[in-house]
């Protein structure tokens, strides 16, 4: 008797926990779902149209392009502390952690004044650089801010993916004859690339969306986020909403695609 | 072969202070201790995953003391036998010589023979995370051997099995040390494990190095106290000692014990629970000891009965169940305790 009490209890707040998960699916499914659904059924012809223009295919690709350098950068530089922060403990660590993480709380618009301060042409490291390179109106720009937005979603991931390898398996692997850097990339990183792959897919996903904090540095060449948002200034919903649908199912192919390839 | 000379390390909360030790080329060597004894710190010492504070490590003939683990050819299996998780058992065991760019041809060769060796051919492109503990066991003793180690290293290697499979795979690994003539280094907590495999045994506790000896004398003639009670001789006795006709009789106040020893003056000494014998009639005989006494606890030891008897003194022994029931023993029995001078181990 006992027994099929306590079941009924745990099917009660399975059933209250199946409500909430549907209701949370729904708010995102519905906010995504509409503009898309309604730009395919009710206006399919503006949308091809907006699939052939130039402009629009130029600035998607760019979006795509700017955000893979910025998740390329991420992973070279960013993979190395993520091995560091996963491995030892050392004073300030706490401190890392937190700055790292910095960027998912400072709002973009004060991250875009601040990248701004520092790249423009007489910045901190934009004048210094200037011979060299240009941010202001020009990709390195975009791609700065990009990373920056996007530092701790690569970091977090491959961190958690590092601190998944147990060290005895490097241990191993050294006894067997591998230098430290064999270990590394013949045992952790294909151990934790499940993480690797996670972080890539989230930090470039985070870039692709990055308006604010691209602007100011950079409003031109325009990123998809910048032109959606001029049309929509320009010509309201009807103009800007295919080439946000546009971007969005891109973006969904690109993301299940990751997904298949991480299983 | 292994020279470890006044070793000191402090890591975490483990440490090691001047351990001096000496492993010959061929020899089974058991490092026992209890837990947090720094038994793994020393073992991974050896293999070059920590520097020494201060000391030396010497392993034929070379000082390796800073060389990096890839530079020191030692095989080194852990507790949970850390199987690549992403390489098949074939890939696994292949590992070592793969890095050591040696023809492919002769991979085939040497991961083929030392597979059937270790009796895991069948397994071959099983993920590890398939594989029962003694298989996996298997597989990471074929991923050290394959490379011909000079050395290899055990960290507690029989502890995650099930009793059945520690049995089989104590005598395997014996047999294979033996057959091979591998230098092995064996660290475990567990007296029986010790006893069983060690041609010499290093007694470990609070990251000194106690006792080194062969398993009858750390078992039977402990150094001191500390060790008696953890190599299992619960008999442990403080008395005063004076030889008489080149024995020493021993007065523990409530009673008298014989013992072979040229100690004098205050002394403690210990007997082996399993040395003593149980009579229901007492005869007395030269050179032995014979006390009269009463069972106060029973407490059964699967396939053996641990007996506490009152003797004056306390006496733990342990004999076998059919004795046990052929005596009619019972608490409260009265019972005669005998064990021979020469069991007798005067501290």
């Amino acid at each position: 008797m006992k027994k099929t009490t306590r079941g009924g209890k745990h099917g009660k707040m399975l059933v209250l926990f199946g409500i909430a998960s549907f209701l949370i699916v729904s708010f995102v499914v519905i906010i995504l779902g509409e503009p898309v659904f309604t730009q395919l059924v009710f206006d399919l012809e503006g949308f091809i149209e907006t699939c052939k223009d130039p402009e629009v295919l130029n600035c998607i690709g760019l979006t795509i392009g700017t955000s893979f350098m910025a998740t390329g950068i991420a992973f070279l530089v960013g993979t190395p502390l993520a091995y560091i922060l996963a491995r030892k403990k050392f004073f300030g660590k706490r401190v890392i952690e937190s700055i790292i993480d910095l960027p998912i709380m400072v709002p973009h618009m004060i991250a875009g004044i601040a990248i701004f301060s520092v790249f423009y042409r007489y910045g901190l490291i934009g004048k210094p650089l200037s011979p060299i390179v240009k941010f202001f109106d020009a990709i390195p720009g975009i791609v700065v801010a990009m990373l920056f937005v996007s530092v701790p979603f690569f970091i977090n991931p491959v961190r958690e993916g590092f601190q998944s390898v147990d060290p005895r398996l490097e241990k191993v692997a050294r006894s067997l004859g591998a230098t430290e850097w064999k270990a590394f990339y013949k045992i952790t990183f294909p151990i934790a690339y499940k993480h690797i792959l996670a972080g890539i897919g989230m930090s470039w996903g985070r870039g692709i969306s990055e308006f604010a904090a691209v602007i100011i540095l950079a409003y031109y060449p325009m990123v998809a986020s910048t032109l959606i948002y001029e049309r929509f200034l320009i010509g309201g919903l009807e103009y800007s909403r295919p080439v946000a649908v546009l971007l969005m199912l891109i973006c969904l192919g690109i993301f299940i695609s990751f997904r298949s390839v991480r299983k | 072969m292994i020279r470890i000379k006044g070793l000191y390390k402090d890591w975490k909360e483990f440490s090691l202070k001047n351990i001096d030790l000496e492993i010959k080329e061929g020899e089974y060597f058991v490092i026992l201790g209890p837990t947090g004894a720094g038994k793994t710190l020393a073992l991974e010492m050896i293999a070059g995953f920590h520097s020494p504070d201060k000391g030396e490590i010497w392993i034929g003939g070379q000082n390796l003391t800073d060389a990096p683990p890839e530079d020191r050819n030692i095989g080194f299996i852990y507790q949970d036998y850390s199987l690549f998780p992403h390489l098949d058992v074939k890939e696994n065991v292949e590992f070592g010589l793969k890095l050591k760019k040696v023809s492919k041809d002769k991979i085939e060769e040497k991961t083929r023979d030392i597979m059937e060796l270790l009796g895991i051919s069948h397994l071959s492109h099983r993920q590890p995370s398939t594989l029962s503990g003694g298989e996996q066991q298997k597989v990471a003793i074929a991923r050290a051997m394959v490379v011909n180690p000079r050395v290899l290293l055990l960290d507690e290697p029989l502890s995650a099995l099930d009793s059945k499979t520690q049995d089989r795979l104590r005598d395997e690994l014996k047999q294979l040390s033996e057959k091979q003539g591998l230098t092995m280094i064996h660290v475990t907590h567990d007296r029986v494990e010790a006893m069983a495999l060690g041609d010499r045994i290093g007694v470990l506790m609070d990251g000194k190095l106690r006792q080194v000896g062969t398993p009858q004398q750390i078992f039977h003639r402990p150094l001191n106290e500390e060790i008696a009670s953890f190599v299992g001789i619960d008999n442990i006795y403080e008395g005063e000692s004076r030889i008489e006709n080149g024995i020493a009789r021993i007065n523990l106040g409530e009673l008298e014990i014989e013992a072979i020893t040229g100690k004098e003056g205050k002394v403690k000494l210990c007997v082996r629970p399993e040395e003593i014998t149980i009579l229901r009639k007492g005869s007395r005989s030269s050179a032995r000891n014979l006390f009269e006494g009463r069972v106060v606890r029973v407490s059964e030891r699967y396939p053996l009965m641990k007996l506490t008897i009152d003797a004056g003194k306390e006496f733990q022994a342990v004999i076998t169940k059919k004795s046990f029931l052929e005596l009619n023993l019972k608490e409260g029995s009265r019972v005669y305790v005998s064990f021979k001078a020469s069991s007798v181990h005067v501290l």
